[in-house]
């Protein structure tokens, strides 16, 4: 580790104590203060917007009315659509992600496939939005490179109108919950010491015996909250959806989206923030155990 | 468990003609050790020289590409190690972290069918044999490394296993505790009479625990002898200068004896029995005299001081000869005080035989 | 027959050749290699379509089949295609340019906002290091589309104040950012001594902006390049805000002219992700990599 400490060219000096030196006078809290500010102005007013929004009516008054509204038969629907796609991609990535990492793991530390994989994760995980929907238009869309190869080599014709429906959003989400479980779950993998296996088998352990007693009560909980934040990531992602669904609002997002242009129609004014704050709601809780099972984790694998 | 009065459980450990490369590597080259029933051998030797290959060959988690092994009379060469039934001891992180001491010691115990209260009772005997018995709840973060270490003994022991294996156990731990730890370890192995395979890089650990030890280099082994006999009879000049201080002084060996600095030293079995010779005397074969008056009846040849240190229970004295060379003594501590950088002193050899290499 | 004690090789077997145990280790061994290849190839593949399916969509014109670099050689002249067609271009262009303001600005003060203030509270204020890491990953529990719904009246006073412009989006990128890049930074600076390295500093008479710049961020380099180049892929990547709060931004651009031309939006999202693919390589090989750890 390097330290690059420049002296003053001049014999050193005492600290002064006016100028700089006079910040410690003062309590060295403000010294956050900057950041604080920027962060209440940016993140924890809007924040207190909506979750203020969605108890005011129109005339500045306290109401119930904003939140009832989502007892309409389609935010319902919209709510059980979104837990249905973010927990089945959330499964998805989990199983086929934490298979992934495991494998990594077996491979040699340094190797070049290890990280080219790991890198292709880093990428593909913040890979979402419009171009993720473009791409898989691109391949089983109607003049999609698969749906031609069909046609080319099976004689099948599909149309991809699949695509625009939940199956093809699940399809579409696995392409970047996957990467992501690796980026979340491997580290955890790493952890898994080679002398707890070693141990085991010299106490009598066949390879059974170490998953089921040893590795895989140790990455349970990790693998646990893993999907939880699959699930996070999946039930707040926007762009996708948008770019591919253009009829209807299946999903609370784009219910979110779809009221918040609505605000000029009379109406369920702030139908946009109570249906932000359910959102919240719900994240909020599913973090909250990811962040109570990475804490089980660290103890054991840290 | 077996008591004090009862005879061992060892058995007879044989590993014929291993050989081990990774690569171009040969970790091991033709090695052969025998372990006989209740035996502690230690494995010594710097980094690299095969030692740990050769006991994970044992233990079955490396495979041998070539060699026999055989424990109690059965060709284990072939058998996986879950079948193997040694017990084993890591340098580190040797326990579950998420069980208890107590869970950990359980855990072999629970794979050979024994019901729960038998094994709450095997596991509480051999965590009270270990001095553990307090810390039988805590888990692995909550010990110290010591106590670690100790449970991973129980555990290795609670499944009553043929062969004892410790890679170098002591390693990872402070000073104090490992000096504590390897004495209860060889008293448990005494008590229980398992056959034992030690391995470290300790020379002090190594002649402290040990029946035999097996100095180690270059995949093969250079001696292995009582830790005495490996002291006092060193076979060549990697185990004289691994195993203790030597100090090389010139001499001439003429009949199997060699003159150095004016005195007669008896050589060992495998130096040059004549020609110029490098004798590689033991520290405490030198004796410093003080004060030095050159006389044909004063023994020794004159020496000035250029160092000494203190270090506890004796002392070491660095002396500079005719010739420039610095040669070590060991002194008692009280002399220590008495001799300053400086001194003219005369330095004596006893007629300790010692090994010597050729000149180069 | 029973086995004898002593190390006798058993019968036929000549002298001087020791018998090969059987390789069980390297069985296993070689078991693990052929599922980690499969596993990494079928995963690979599935990823690996849909970047090929972009790249095919790209080079072919969509209704007569032939070969072409046509959307390619757009990519490069989007300036003169905006000039020459700018109601289906024009956004795109301006998208463009915004998101290249946007990810200077954001990563500036990103670092300008995390790292003095992360050092600060590590030194002087621990106490409140819980906390802070608590709001910097806030965002991740309040998503994009959430916080946009009371964006609003915050980005009108900010439009009061400076403009409407795109790039003023940059102040709530930089909270998006804020979980990544604080995980990041947190790793770099838990892995040097700070409270030593800045003791010593000051020792030496230096004052607390020589010590941010040229003790703590040389020591932290790696993390803070990790840091700037996941907020480089997230504002690329940001799609939500910008559009709901009628912005310009590469995304916004690319989904309104892939309504009019599709292939050059698929060949601009290939050469994006080819873009934040190739500087996460020559990052992680000039920072050697941090992801696989050796050993274990």
């Amino acid at each position: 580790m390097t330290v690059s400490i420049d002296a003053p060219s001049s014999a050193p000096r005492p600290v002064s104590v006016r100028g700089k030196g006079g910040w410690r006078r003062v309590s060295p809290t403000l010294g956050t203060l900057p950041f604080f500010g920027y962060v209440a102005v940016f993140l924890l007013i809007p924040t207190g917007i909506v979750v203020v929004g969605a108890f005011r009516s129109p005339d500045g008054g306290f109401t119930w009315a904003n939140i009832t509204a989502l007892g309409d038969s389609v935010v319902i629907d919209a709510f059980v659509t979104s837990v249905i796609l973010s927990a089945v991609t959330a499964v998805i990535g989990a199983v086929v992600g934490g298979l992934l990492s495991y494998v990594l793991v077996t491979g040699r530390p340094g190797s070049l496939a290890r990280r080219i994989v790991t890198s292709a994760c880093s990428v593909l995980a913040q890979f979402g939005g419009v171009m993720l929907a473009f791409a898989f238009i691109a391949t089983v869309g109607m003049n999609g490179m698969v749906n031609d190869a069909l046609k080319d080599w099976f004689g099948l014709v599909t149309t991809g109108a699949y695509l625009y429906t939940l199956p093809g959003l699940i399809l579409v989400y696995s392409y970047f919950q996957i990467p992501l479980m690796v980026i979340v779950f491997l580290p955890a993998v790493d952890g898994i010491r080679s002398q707890w296996r070693e141990a085991a088998e010299t106490l009598g352990g066949s390879t059974w015996v170490y998953w089921r007693r040893v590795a895989g009560p140790l990455l349970a909980p990790a693998f646990l909250g893993s999907t939880l934040l699959l699930f996070a990531n999946a039930f707040s992602a926007y762009a996708t959806a948008k770019a591919l669904i253009t009829q209807s609002n299946p999903i609370v997002p784009l219910q979110i989206a779809g009221a918040i242009t609505n605000e000029v129609n009379v109406g369920h004014a702030d139908l946009a923030k109570s249906l932000a704050l359910g959102m919240v709601v719900i994240v909020a809780i599913v973090m909250w155990l990811y962040a109570m099972l990475q804490k089980r984790t660290a103890r054991w694998l840290g | 468990m077996t008591s004090a009065s009862t005879p061992g459980r060892g058995v007879l450990v044989q590993l014929a003609g291993v050989r081990r490369s990774f690569g171009a590597v040969r970790a091991l080259d033709g090695f052969d050790l025998t372990i006989d029933p209740g035996e502690l051998i230690v494995l010594l030797g710097p980094s690299g020289c095969g030692k740990t290959t050769a006991l994970r060959i044992l233990a079955g988690l490396e495979d041998a590409d070539a060699g026999r092994i055989t424990v109690g009379g059965r060709d284990v060469s072939s058998v996986p190690t879950s079948k193997r039934d040694m017990g084993m001891v890591f340098q580190a992180y040797s326990l579950f972290p998420h069980m208890t001491a107590q869970q950990n010691v359980e855990f072999g115990l629970r794979l050979r069918g024994k019901t729960p209260s038998e094994r709450r009772r095997i596991a509480g005997e051999y965590l009270e044999l270990v001095g553990l018995s307090a810390q039988a709840g805590r888990f692995a973060r909550q010990l110290s490394g010591g106590q670690q270490q100790r449970v991973a003994l129980a555990r290795a022991l609670a499944i009553e296993p043929k062969v004892l294996l410790l890679d170098e156990p002591l390693s990872a731990l402070d000073a104090k505790v490992r000096v504590q730890l390897r004495d209860e370890i060889r008293r448990i192995q005494l008590e229980l009479g398992i056959s034992t395979l030690f391995v470290t890089h300790d020379q002090e650990e190594a002649l402290a625990v040990a029946d035999r030890v097996g100095v180690m280099w270059q995949g093969r082994i250079q001696q292995i002898a009582s830790p005495q006999e490996l002291y006092s009879a060193p076979v060549n000049e990697f185990v004289a200068g691994f195993v203790g201080l030597s100090n090389p002084v010139p001499g001439v060996a003429s009949g199997g004896v060699a003159t150095v600095l004016g005195q007669q030293v008896p050589l060992l079995a495998g130096s040059p029995v004549h020609g110029p010779v490098s004798v590689l005397v033991r520290p405490e074969a030198v004796s410093i005299m003080k004060g030095y008056a050159a006389g044909a009846d004063q023994p020794g040849v004159r020496a000035v001081i250029v160092g000494t240190s203190f270090l506890g229970s004796m002392g070491r004295a660095q002396a500079r000869l005719a010739d420039g060379s610095v040669i070590t003594a060991q002194i008692s501590s009280g002399s220590v005080a008495a001799l300053r950088p400086g001194d003219e002193v005369g330095v004596v050899l006893d007629p300790v035989p010692a090994l010597a290499v050729a000149a180069s | 027959m029973t086995q004898s004690m002593g190390a006798r090789l058993p019968a036929g077997t000549s002298v001087g050749a020791p018998p090969r145990p059987q390789q069980l280790r390297k069985a296993m061994r070689r078991k693990q290699s052929v599922t980690r290849r499969v596993v990494i190839a079928v995963v690979m593949a599935f990823f690996l379509i849909p970047l090929a399916s972009m790249l095919y969509f790209s080079v072919r014109f969509p209704l007569s089949g032939k070969w072409t670099g046509h959307s390619w050689s757009n990519l490069i002249h989007i300036q003169e295609l905006a000039a020459d067609d700018p109601s289906n271009y024009g956004q795109l262009w301006e998208g463009l340019k915004n998101s290249a303001v946007l990810v200077v600005l954001t990563v500036v003060i990103m670092v300008a906002l995390l790292v003095p203030t992360m050092t600060w509270v590590r030194l002087k204020v621990r106490w409140l290091s819980r906390t802070l890491e608590f709001i910097c990953l806030l965002p991740l529990t309040i998503p994009a589309i959430v916080l946009v719904v009371g964006l609003g009246p915050v980005y009108r006073i900010v439009s009061g104040l400076l403009s409407t412009n795109t790039i003023w989006l940059c102040f709530v990128y930089v909270v998006l950012v804020l979980p990544f890049a604080y995980r990041a930074l947190d790793a770099g600076l838990g892995a040097i001594d700070l409270p030593v390295l800045s003791e010593a500093a000051r020792s030496l008479g230096a004052g607390w902006m020589r010590i941010l710049w040229q003790v703590v961020l040389p020591n932290i380099r790696s993390a803070v390049v990790s840091a700037c180049f996941i907020s480089v892929a997230l504002v690329l990547g940001e799609f939500t805000i910008a559009q709901l709060l009628a912005r310009t931004n590469l995304q916004t651009g690319i989904f309104l002219v892939s309504q009019s031309d599709a292939q050059l939006a698929v060949t601009l999202s290939l050469a994006a992700l080819l873009f934040a693919f190739i500087l996460l390589m020559v990052l992680s090989l000039l920072s050697g990599d941090r992801s696989s750890r050796e050993g274990s």
